[in-house]
């Protein structure tokens, strides 16, 4: 188990190093920060003096160790745009991304697995096919459309709900939360919703499908010609059998909320990492935009690390080998 | 009076272009403590009639007819929260292929335990011993040890004995084994045939051991339906339908198995190959490959016949009291 989790610890370390290299060539190759920092107009002298203190005048290679050993270090150097350590913009708004994610996570899987259930079990039912329906209605919207419609209709027209920020939050020293405030957990009801609408039908559709292949099986036909009740067959051996794909998914998921939410806190004009991207890419702010995007390849190292671990707990055949292992 | 008792049994699928009949008139029955063997070739219907019987025909399929008596009382027309109390508790049934048929997220522990609960009243603690003592009874070694593994970390020899404790533990009056060894390695086959027989003999369980294969029936078997096409060919006992067939068919098949036709005579193997559902030669469904085929099994249908102890469907044996 330990070693199991040191050997995809090490395989990560090339994935790391890649998206690594490839941020820092983003410095390398990509605008002038120097032309942006001073504006229109500045000395050669001003000019030379800031690359030296940037560290632009050294070979590519250099550059490039000094970039990782730094970032190592939580080190990712200062925003052109704001002046300020790149490590403490992305901590300031890693909380509001983190809890819109896992608000809009937690919606997908807590609505989308037991309609994914629900239609997969009644497959005829009237009542399936009309989910099915609204959720390919959910599946082909754009999510910053399904956004401002929600924004127009509870924000504006019902008035029950806020259309944009984050609400009071309260601060936990280095994490500062919405949960903990009313106004908090209002103003993320309509965020998280939209962010979450399309990975719930993803769910929903998943679970359905993998439902439907596992209600098929030898070993439900055998469970009931065993004579176990539905309910045994459909929420204890069938559910448990679709879990397995379903982790991959959900996994995949969060980190892919985390990435995405760009668009939903563009809309929302959400405080976090995504809106502080954007606004870094209007600004060609590359130390931050290299930093999120590192950001990022680590959130799915340790998601991916997760997914694993969970298929462990429920999958016996991973978990133990054949000989027995007691 | 019969344990089990299927009266012409027509079981359909219907589809876009128009509905299938499977099972056309298919009748048997089973006494306590009997093992009926039922034999065919791949299509006949054998697995159909067994889950009409326990009730898991699959959507669309459907009983369109005819009647199927537990007891003497009617459970074809069951809706399936009915059937459910009897499965596993009247009705038992061992699939095919041990590999696919236990939950492999389960234990076998926690799936005996499930099964006799959901039965009999049992605290969990009698429930895990007596789990243990089916393992026993069915040959697993170490059973005490090894009631807490999961499918995998066991062979498919062993896994099909699980299979067997799980459709017999909460003691069923019959059970349908369908080609209980066929997926096994031919070297286990003859120890899950011998323990099945055992052990439903042990119990008094009657068995309807659907197989293709006549050596296993022969040996195992009281008595033996021979299915083609979706009906009945041949019922009766083993030794007689061994030795003296009369259908055209049963004669092909015996035909097929070495070890028996010592006392047959050498027999040609039948030419041609069972039809279609769609396509279905009116009269008698073998005609077309039967070499003492005549007029009138060419437009009429056949019923069973008594021939000497057996009974077969077939026009050579009809007395001119029956119709046709
Ligand atoms: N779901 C189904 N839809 C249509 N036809 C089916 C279905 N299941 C079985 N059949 C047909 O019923 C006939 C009997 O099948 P089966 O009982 O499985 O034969 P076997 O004797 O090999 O066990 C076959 O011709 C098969 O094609
Ligand atoms: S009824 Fe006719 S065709 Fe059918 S088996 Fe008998 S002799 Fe052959
Ligand atoms: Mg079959």
């Amino acid at each position: 188990m330990f070693a199991f989790i040191v050997s995809r610890l090490l395989q990560a370390i090339p994935v790391l190093l890649v998206v690594g290299f490839i941020s820092f060539g983003m410095f390398a190759f990509v605008g002038d920060p120097i032309l942006f920092m001073l504006g229109q107009d500045f000395t050669v002298e001003q000019k030379e003096a800031l690359i030296r203190q940037l560290g632009l005048d050294q070979p590519f290679l250099v550059q490039y160790g000094h970039y990782l050993w730094a970032a190592l270090h939580g080190n990712f150097g200062m925003s052109y745009r704001l002046a300020r350590p790149v490590s403490t913009l992305l901590l300031e708004r890693l909380p509001a991304t983190a809890e819109l994610a896992l608000s809009a996570a937690a919606f997908a899987m807590i609505v989308g697995m037991p309609l994914g259930v629900y239609t997969g079990i009644k497959r005829d039912a009237l009542s399936s096919r009309l989910i099915l329906m609204f959720s390919l209605v959910g599946v082909s919207l754009p999510p910053f459309l399904i956004g401002i419609l929600m924004i127009l209709i509870f924000a504006v027209l019902l008035g029950w709900l806020p259309s944009f920020g984050r609400g009071e939050v309260v601060n936990l020293g280095i994490w500062t939360t919405g949960f903990l405030t009313w106004s908090g957990i209002k103003a993320l009801v309509l965020p998280a919703i939209s962010l979450g609408l399309f990975p719930l039908t993803l769910n929903m559709r998943l679970v359905r499908a993998e439902m439907l292949e596992v209600l098929r099986s030898d070993y439900i036909k055998f469970a009931k010609a065993r004579g176990i009740s539905q309910r045994a067959i459909y929420f204890g051996h069938a559910l448990k059998n679709t879990l397995v794909p379903v982790i991959t998914i959900v996994g995949l998921q969060i980190g892919g909320l985390i990435a995405f939410a760009i668009v939903t806190e563009s809309v929302f004009q959400w405080p976090g990492m995504g809106l502080l991207l954007v606004q870094s890419i209007g600004t060609a702010d590359i130390p931050v935009m290299s930093a999120y995007l590192q950001l990022i390849a680590v959130l799915f190292v340790v998601i991916n690390l997760l997914v694993d671990l969970l298929y462990y707990a429920v999958d016996p055949r991973l978990r133990i080998g054949r000989g027995g292992g007691h | 009076m019969a344990l089990l008792d299927v009266v012409d049994l027509v079981v359909e699928f219907p589809t876009r272009r128009g509905v299938l009949r499977a099972l056309d008139g298919v009748s048997l029955a089973i006494e306590p403590g009997e093992v009926l063997g039922v034999v065919g070739e791949s299509g006949a219907g054998k697995s159909l009639t067994g889950a009409a019987i326990i009730g898991l025909l699959e959507p669309p399929g459907r009983v369109a007819g005819g009647q199927i008596l537990l007891n003497g009382e009617r459970i074809d027309t069951k809706t399936q929260e009915q059937m459910r109390p009897l499965r596993g508790k009247q009705i038992g049934a061992i699939f095919q292929d041990p590999l696919t048929t236990l939950n492999p997220l389960y234990s076998i522990g926690r799936q005996l335990v499930e099964t006799m609960q959901t039965h009999m009243k049992l605290s969990d603690r009698d429930a895990r011993a007596r789990a243990i003592k089916w393992l026993e009874e069915v040959g697993i070694p170490a059973a005490a040890q090894r009631i807490d593994a999961y499918p995998h970390q066991f062979s498919g020899g062993m896994r099909q004995r699980v299979v067997i404790a799980l459709a017999l533990c909460a003691e069923p009056k019959l059970v349908i084994a369908d080609e209980p060894t066929t997926a096994l390695d031919v070297s286990i086959q003859a120890q899950i045939i011998t323990l099945l027989k055992r052990i439903t003999r042990e119990h008094g369980t009657s068995v309807m051991l659907i197989t293709h294969d006549m050596g296993v029936i022969a040996e195992t078997a009281d008595r033996v339906a021979v299915m083609y096409a979706g009906r009945v060919a041949e019922i009766g006992p083993v030794a007689e339908v061994v030795k003296h067939p009369a259908h055209p068919y049963t004669e092909g098949l015996m035909g097929s198995i070495p070890s028996l036709t010592h006392r047959v005579d050498r027999l040609r193997q039948i030419d041609g190959s069972m039809p279609r559902l769609t396509a279905i030669p009116t009269g008698c469904a073998f005609n077309p490959r039967c070499d003492k085929v005549f007029d009138r099994c060419r437009r009429h249908r056949p019923g069973l016949v008594p021939s000497g102890k057996t009974q077969a469907a077939c026009w050579l044996y009809a007395t001119e009291a029956a119709n046709g």
